[in-house]
C-alpha cells in the first residue's frame, strides 16, 4: 500500500513534532526551550501548509501563515524578551531526573498509541496514525508542565500542549472554522501576556519564579 | 533385547546413585574417590548426554517402575524435551565432574566420601526431575535435588555465612516446592490417584480459571527454583557458598531443570491457552534480566557477581518463553519455533559458560584464597590455562561471535525483530521495547564481563597471594577445556543444534523451524533474504584477516619488540592500588541507576591519614518485600505461641475442644 | 554459498571494497582533520598526515610494559581484523556483497563489541590507573551506545523486513520513494552513537590526552609503534565504516549493485562525495560543540537510546 507523498510528509512532519516535545522534555535550559518551541511552530506551520495544498482548504494558508507569525515569530520573541527581562537563563530545575521523565514519556506514547487506534481506525485514510501522535504530544507536555518548577518552562510547556491540539485539529480534521482559529491564536497571545505580568508579580513577591514557594500560600491554619 | 534411551537413562541414574554410595563406603582412600569416582561419574554424564541426543530423534518411551505408591507406581518417560534437557546434563556435567576430580583433592576423606554421595545423588536427582512422568516421582526426585543440593552448598557448615545461606535456600526452595505440589493438584483436578501421572494430565481439559491457577502456582514453583524476580534472593547467597563444581552444577544445570518445569507444565501440560500467560512471563523476565545485570555490575565478590549473571540468564530464558507463548496463543507458529529455539538454545550455552566460569573461579579460590575481586589481578601470568579459558567463558557469555552465547542471542532478536502483527497492539508495542532491553542487558552483560575478567586476571597483582597462585591441575583443566570446547563447538555449528532442537519444537508447538538455507555453515531461521549467520565464515574471515595483517606487517616492516616499565605519567609511585578495583569498575554503574541500589558506604574525610572505603550495595527487594514478610510471620507465630502455656491441662483442653467441634461438624 | 561461476564478480567486488576501504580509511581521519584545522583558522598538516603517522610508526621498535601478556599483543590485530570485517559487511561500493551473508547487522554489532571488549580488556592488562580508568569510561560509553546502535538498525530492518544491510539498501534504493518518520529518529541516535563510538567531541576528544577527560587515548596509552599504528588504523576504518553505515542506511543512493562493473565508478564518485560532505560535517559539528563532563554522557546516550525505541515505536504506529 502506498500512502501519498503529501501525507508521507505529514506523517514525518508528526514524528518530528513528537521528537521535539521529547527533546522539550530533556532540555535542561530555557532558552533553548523557547528555541525548541520556535521549530515547533515551523513544524506546525509546515504541516498546516502540506495539509491545505493536499486537500485544497484555502482557509488553512491563512492559519498556516497566522501559527507561523505568532508561534515562530512573536510568542519566542516575546518569550525572549521576557525572560531577558526576568533575567532568568539559568537551568531548568525539574522535579523528577530526565532518564526517568524519559522513560515514563515513552509509557505515554506508548499508552497513548493505543489510546488513539481504536479512534485512527474510524476516521478515514489520512489520519491514520497521526491521532496517536498528536495525543502523545498532549500527553507530553503535560508531563513537562508536571515536572518542571519554574514558572517560565511550565508556559512553554502550556503552550506546546496547545500546539499540540492544534496539530491534531488540522491533521486530523482538516482544520477548524478560521473564526475559532484566529479566535484561539487571540486567547493564547493574550494568555501569555498575562502570563508575563504575573511572572514579574510572583518575582516581585517572592523574589523568584520558583513555584514552589507559592505553597507557601496556602492557609496555615489549615 | 531393544535397548531403549529410557532403559540408558535409567540406568545412568542407578550408576550415579551406586558410584555415590561406593563414595561413601571409600571414605577413608579420598585418593580413589577422586582419582577413580569422579571420573567415572563424569563418563557416566557423557553417556548420558550421548542418550539425550538419541532420544532427541527417538520416538518417546515410557516406562514403569515397580517402585512408589500402591495405586501409583513411578512413571518414567524420555521425550524429545526431556532428551534435550538431558543432554544438557549429561554435557555440562562431564566437564564438571572431570573438574571435580582434581577440585576436591585436598579434601579430607569423611567429608569427601560423604560429598561424593550427594554430588552423586544431586546429579542423580536432576536426571530424575526430567524423566518423572507423575507428579509424585517428579517431587520426590525434586526434592531428592533440593536437599542434596542444600547439603553440597552447607559442605562448609562451620561458617555462619555458609549456614544462613543454606538455609535461606532450603527455605525458599520448600516455598517453591509446596507451590509445584499445589499445581499438581490443580492439574488432577480430583480424579483420584492415578489421576497424578502427567499423561493424565496432559488430557484433563481445565477451565480458565483452573488452568491459569495452576500455571501461575507452577510459575511461581519453578520461578522461585530458577531465581527468578522476587523469588532470586537465594541465589547470590547460596551459589557463592557452595563449593565450585556444585556452584557450576547449580548455576548451569539445576536452574535449567526450573526452565523444563515450567516449559513442561506450560506447553505440555496446560497447552499454553492464555497470551497473558506469555505478557507475564516475558515482563517478569525482563525484570529480571536488568535487574541481574545490573547488581552483577556492582558486586565485589566474583562468585556473587556469577550468582547475579545467572539470574539475567534466567530472565533472558523466561522472556524467551513468554515470547513462545504469546506468539503461540495468537497463532504464528513459526515465531513460536525461533524463540522457542532460541531459549533453548540459550539454556545449552548457558550451561556450558556459567559452568565453565563457576569452576574457574574455584581455580582462583584454590590458587588465592579469595573470594573478593579487589585482591586479585595479573592472574593471567601465574594461571595462564585458566586465564586462556576463562577467556572463553567471558567472551561467549558475553554474546561475541562467534561464540555460542552470540547465536542464542541472535535468534532471540530474530523472534523480536519478525514479531509485528499481533492483533493485541499493547503486545504489538511491547516486543520492541522489550527488544531494546534484552539490547541493554547483553550489553550491560559485557561490561560486567570486562570487570570480572579484567580485573581478576589482568593488570597488577593486588595482594601477596595473587602473585604467588599458581595454575589449576591437569583434572581441572580438562574439565574447563571440555567446557570451553562445547561453548566454541555450539558457536559454530548452530545448524546442527538447531536441528536438535527442532525435535523439541515439535513436540511442543507442532512445528519447527526450517533451515531455509541446504548448507550446515549458514543459519538461516526464517528464509535467505530475510536473516542469515554464518559463525565458520565469520571466524575463518577474522583468522584470515588477523594472519595476513601479522603476515604483512612482519614482512614488510619488522617485528622488533623490547619490554620497558609502563609510562608512569611523569609520577613514579605508580603501583598496583592505583587500578580500579571491582567497586570502582562498577561504579558508573551504581551511579547511573542508583534508585534501584540500597547503598551504604562510608567515604573517609581527605584528611584521614589512613583512609578506608567501605561501600556496600544492597538490594532493596529484601527490605521492601521478605523483611515485611518475615516481620509478619514472626508476629504470627507470636500470636500462635499465645495458645502454649505448657500446662498439660490446657492442652488436653485443646485437644478436647478440637474433638468436639470436629464432631459438630461431621 | 557454495562458490560457484555466478558468484566470481561478487567476490571480486568483495575483494575491490576490502582494498578499498583499508586503503581509504586514513584518508577519511586526515580529511576530518584537515576540516578542522580550516576551522580553527591553521594551515593543517593535509590529508596525507595519517599515511605518514602510520609509516612512521610501523617503522618504530615496539616498546611494551613488562608485565604485558599475551592478550596485549594479539590485541592490535584482533581489533584491526574486526574493524576491517566490519567494513566488509558493509555495502560500500555494492549492494549484495558474498560476505555478508555470513553476518547481518546484529553480527555487525557483535563484531563491533568484540574489537571493544578485547581493547577494553587489554587497557587493563598493563594494570596502570589510565588503562583501567579508561577501560570503564569506555565501557560505560558503550553499553548505552550499542543498544541504540542495534536498535537503529532494527528500525532499518523492520522497515525492510531483513537484517541483512545489502537487503535494507536495497529496500530503500530500490522501492518507490519513500519518507519514513522513524528514520528520522533513528538518524538522530545514529549521530549520537557515531560521536560516542568514534571517540569524537563532546563525548570524547580525540586528540586530547587530559587524564580526565580521555576516554579511547587513555586506553591505548601503553601502545606503541606497530601496536598503536594498527589500532590508530583501526580507529579509521571504525569512523570509515560508521559513516558507510550511515550512508547506507539513510542515504543510501548510488551505491552500486554488484555484477555492474560500469556503475562503480558512479558509485566510488558518490560514495567519495557523500563521504567528503559527512567528514567535512563532523569537523563543523566538532567545531560547535563542547565537551561534555563524562557523567553527562549516560544521559546523552541515553537519550540516543530513547530516540531509538522511539523510532521502533513510530514505526509500529505508521508502518512506515
Amino acid at each position: 500500500m502506498q500512502i501519498p507523498l503529501p501525507l508521507q510528509f505529514v506523517n514525518l512532519l508528526a514524528s518530528l513534532l513528537l521528537l521535539v516535545v521529547f527533546a522539550m522534555l530533556a532540555q535542561r535550559r530555557i532558552l533553548s526551550l523557547i528555541n525548541l518551541f520556535a521549530l515547533q511552530g515551523v513544524i506546525l506551520s509546515l504541516s498546516t501548509f502540506v495539509v491545505a495544498y493536499s486537500t485544497a482548504q484555502h482557509h488553512l494558508y491563512y492559519s498556516a501563515w497566522l501559527t507561523l507569525i505568532l508561534k515562530v515569530l512573536v510568542l519566542p520573541w516575546l518569550l525572549h524578551r521576557l525572560i531577558a527581562r526576568l533575567n532568568v537563563k539559568w537551568d531548568v530545575e525539574t522535579l523528577i531526573n530526565i532518564p526517568t521523565t524519559m522513560l515514563v514519556g515513552i509509557a505515554l506514547v506508548i499508552f497513548s498509541f493505543n489510546l488513539a487506534a481504536p479512534i485512527s481506525q474510524l476516521s478515514q485514510g489520512i489520519t491514520r496514525g497521526l491521532i496517536g501522535i498528536a495525543l502523545a504530544s498532549v500527553l507530553l507536555s503535560l508531563l513537562m508542565m508536571l515536572t518542571r518548577r519554574k514558572a517560565i518552562s511550565q508556559v512553554v510547556a502550556f503552550l506546546s500542549l496547545e500546539n499540540s491540539l492544534f496539530f491534531a485539529a488540522t491533521s486530523a480534521t482538516q482544520g477548524m472554522p478560521l473564526v475559532v482559529e484566529f479566535g484561539i491564536a487571540l486567547d493564547v497571545l493574550v494568555a501569555t501576556y498575562i502570563f508575563g505580568i504575573f511572572f514579574f508579580q510572583i518575582r516581585e513577591t517572592f523574589d523568584s519564579l520558583d513555584i514552589s514557594h507559592m505553597e507557601n500560600l496556602k492557609d496555615d491554619n489549615a | 533385547m531393544n535397548i531403549l534411551p529410557i532403559d540408558v537413562a535409567s540406568g545412568v541414574i542407578l550408576l550415579w546413585i551406586v558410584l555415590g554410595l561406593l563414595g561413601l563406603a571409600l571414605q577413608r582412600s579420598p585418593r580413589v574417590i577422586c582419582s577413580v569416582i569422579f571420573p567415572f561419574g563424569a563418563l557416566v554424564s557423557l553417556l548420558l548426554a550421548a542418550t539425550g541426543l538419541w532420544a532427541l530423534s527417538a520416538t518417546p518411551d515410557i516406562a514403569v517402575l515397580p517402585l512408589g505408591l500402591p495405586d501409583l507406581p513411578f512413571h518414567l518417560r524420555l521425550d524429545p524435551l526431556s532428551g534435550f534437557f538431558l543432554a544438557l546434563l549429561g554435557g555440562a556435567s562431564f566437564g564438571v565432574s572431570l573438574y571435580a576430580a582434581g577440585y576436591f583433592k585436598a579434601m579430607a576423606g569423611e567429608v569427601l566420601g560423604l560429598l561424593c554421595l550427594e554430588y552423586h545423588l544431586f546429579l542423580a536427582g536432576m536426571a530424575l526431575v526430567l524423566l518423572a512422568d507423575d507428579a509424585y516421582l517428579f517431587m520426590v526426585a525434586w526434592e531428592t535435588m533440593a536437599l542434596s543440593s542444600y547439603f553440597l552448598v552447607t559442605t562448609d557448615h562451620k561458617i555462619p555465612d555458609i549456614r544462613r545461606a543454606g538455609y535461606l535456600y532450603l527455605l525458599i526452595a520448600h516455598v517453591g516446592a509446596i507451590a509445584i505440589l499445589l499445581s499438581f493438584g490443580v492439574m488432577q483436578g480430583g480424579h483420584g490417584v492415578a489421576a497424578y501421572t502427567f499423561d493424565a494430565m496432559r488430557h484433563a481439559h481445565l477451565s480458565g480459571f483452573w488452568s491459569s491457577t495452576a500455571f501461575l502456582l507452577a510459575l511461581f514453583g519453578f520461578g522461585a527454583k530458577a531465581g527468578v524476580l522476587p523469588m532470586h534472593v537465594w541465589l547470590p547467597e547460596a551459589h557463592p557458598a557452595a563449593p565450585s563444581p556444585v556452584s557450576a552444577l547449580m548455576s548451569g544445570v539445576m536452574l535449567k531443570t526450573a526452565i523444563y518445569g515450567i516449559l513442561r507444565v506450560t506447553f505440555d501440560l496446560l497447552h499454553a491457552q492464555v497470551w497473558w500467560w506469555g505478557v507475564l512471563m516475558l515482563t517478569l523476565g525482563l525484570l529480571t534480566a536488568v535487574f541481574g545485570v545490573m547488581f552483577a555490575a556492582v558486586q565485589g565478590d566474583m562468585k556473587r557477581l556469577l550468582a547475579y549473571s545467572s539470574i539475567e540468564n534466567i530472565g533472558l530464558l523466561l522472556v524467551g518463553i513468554g515470547l513462545t507463548v504469546t506468539f503461540h496463543v495468537y497463532g504464528k507458529d513459526a515465531l513460536a519455533a525461533l524463540s522457542l529455539t532460541a531459549t533453548l538454545y540459550h539454556s545449552l550455552n548457558h550451561a556450558c559458560f556459567k559452568s565453565l566460569l563457576f569452576v574457574g573461579t574455584g581455580s582462583i579460590l584454590h590458587a588465592t584464597g579469595e573470594r573478593n575481586m579487589g585482591r586479585m589481578g595479573g592472574l593471567i601470568h601465574s594461571m595462564p590455562w585458566v586465564a586462556a579459558l576463562m577467556l572463553v567463558g567471558v567472551l561467549a557469555i558475553s554474546g561475541m561471535p562467534p561464540l555460542n552465547g552470540f547465536v542464542s542471542e541472535w535468534l532471540l532478536l530474530q523472534a523480536f525483530l519478525l514479531s509485528p502483527g499481533l492483533p493485541n497492539s499493547y503486545i504489538d508495542m511491547l516486543v520492541p521495547v522489550a527488544a531494546a532491553v534484552i539490547a541493554l542487558s547483553a550489553a550491560l552483560a559485557a561490561y560486567v564481563m570486562v570487570k570480572f575478567y579484567g580485573v581478576i586476571f589482568l593488570g597488577q597483582p593486588r595482594g601477596n597471594a595473587s602473585a604467588k597462585a599458581h595454575d589449576a591441575g591437569l583434572w581441572e583443566r580438562a574439565g574447563m577445556s571440555w567446557l570451553a570446547l562445547l561453548c566454541v563447538l555450539l558457536g559454530l555449528a548452530p545448524v546442527f543444534v538447531v536441528q536438535q532442537i527442532n525435535h523439541v519444537s515439535q513436540l511442543l508447538l507442532g512445528t519447527q523451524l526450517a533451515n531455509a538455507a541446504p548448507s550446515w555453515m549458514l543459519l538461516t531461521p526464517v528464509d535467505t533474504e530475510r536473516a542469515s549467520y554464518s559463525p565458520v565464515y565469520f571466524l575463518l574471515a577474522v583468522l584470515g584477516v588477523m594472519l595476513a595483517t601479522v603476515w604483512v606487517v612482519h614482512r614488510y616492516y619488522h617485528g622488533r619488540l623490547r619490554s620497558a616499565p609502563a609510562w608512569d605519567c611523569g609520577f613514579p609511585a605508580q603501583n598496583a592500588r592505583m587500578q580500579d578495583t571491582a567497586e570502582g569498575f562498577g561504579q558508573p554503574i551504581r551511579r547511573i541507576f542508583e534508585p534501584f541500589f540500597k547503598i551504604e558506604s562510608e567515604l573517609p574525610s581527605p584528611f584521614d591519614v589512613n583512609p578506608k572505603y567501605q561501600g556496600r550495595s544492597e538490594d532493596r527487594l529484601w527490605y521492601l518485600l521478605y523483611l515485611p514478610v518475615r516481620r509478619m510471620t514472626e508476629k504470627l507465630s507470636g500470636w500462635v505461641s499465645l495458645l502454649q502455656h505448657g500446662h498439660i491441662h490446657l492442652y488436653l483442653t485443646y485437644t478436647f475442644v478440637t474433638l468436639v467441634v470436629l464432631l459438630i461438624f461431621v | 554459498m557454495m562458490l560457484n561461476m555466478t558468484q566470481v564478480p561478487a567476490v571480486l567486488f568483495q575483494l575491490t571494497q576490502l582494498l578499498l576501504v583499508v586503503l581509504a580509511a586514513p584518508l577519511l581521519t586526515g580529511w576530518v582533520n584537515q576540516c578542522q584545522a580550516w576551522l580553527q583558522n591553521r594551515s593543517g598538516a593535509g590529508i596525507l598526515q595519517p599515511y605518514r603517522v602510520l609509516h612512521k610508526l610501523f617503522l618504530k621498535d615496539a616498546v611494551i610494559a613488562y608485565n604485558a601478556s599475551w592478550l596485549f599483543r594479539i590485541t592490535p590485530y584482533i581489533v584491526f581484523g574486526c574493524m576491517w570485517l566490519a567494513a566488509a559487511i558493509i555495502p560500500i561500493i555494492a549492494v549484495d556483497l558474498p560476505f555478508s551473508r555470513a553476518a547481518d547487522v546484529i553480527a555487525l554489532v557483535g563484531v563491533f563489541a568484540l574489537a571493544r571488549m578485547f581493547i577494553a580488556l587489554a587497557a587493563m592488562d598493563i594494570g596502570t590507573a589510565f588503562g583501567t580508568l579508561g577501560a570503564r569510561r569506555e565501557m560505560l560509553v558503550s553499553f548505552l551506545a550499542e543498544p541504540a546502535l542495534l536498535m537503529v538498525l532494527f528500525t532499518a530492518s523492520m522497515i525492510s523486513h531483513s537484517t541483512q544491510l545489502p537487503r535494507i539498501v536495497a529496500a530503500f534504493t530500490q522501492q518507490q520513494f519513500m519518507l519514513y518518520p522513524s528514520l528520522a529518529f533513528a538518524a538522530l541516535a545514529f549521530l549520537i552513537v557515531l560521536l560516542a563510538e568514534n571517540a569524537r567531541i563532546p563525548v570524547d576528544n580525540p586528540s586530547t590526552h587530559l587524564e580526565l577527560t580521555m576516554i579511547h587515548e587513555a586506553m591505548i596509552l601503553e601502545y606503541s609503534a606497530r601496536h598503536l599504528a594498527l589500532i590508530e588504523w583501526a580507529a579509521s576504518l571504525k569512523l570509515f565504516a560508521y559513516f558507510s553505515i550511515g550512508i547506507a542506511l539513510f542515504f543510501p543512493y548510488g551505491i552500486a549493485e554488484v555484477g555492474h562493473w560500469s556503475g562503480l565508478p558512479l558509485a566510488i564518485f558518490l560514495l567519495l562525495l557523500k563521504l567528503l560532505l559527512a567528514g567535512a560535517g563532523l569537523a563543523l559539528f566538532e567545531a560547535l560543540t563542547a565537551k561534555m563532563r563524562i557523567f553527562r554522557a549516560p544521559e546523552f546516550l541515553g537519550t540516543a537510546f530513547l530516540l531509538a525505541v522511539l523510532g521502533l515505536l513510530i514505526h509500529f504506529l505508521l508502518r512506515a
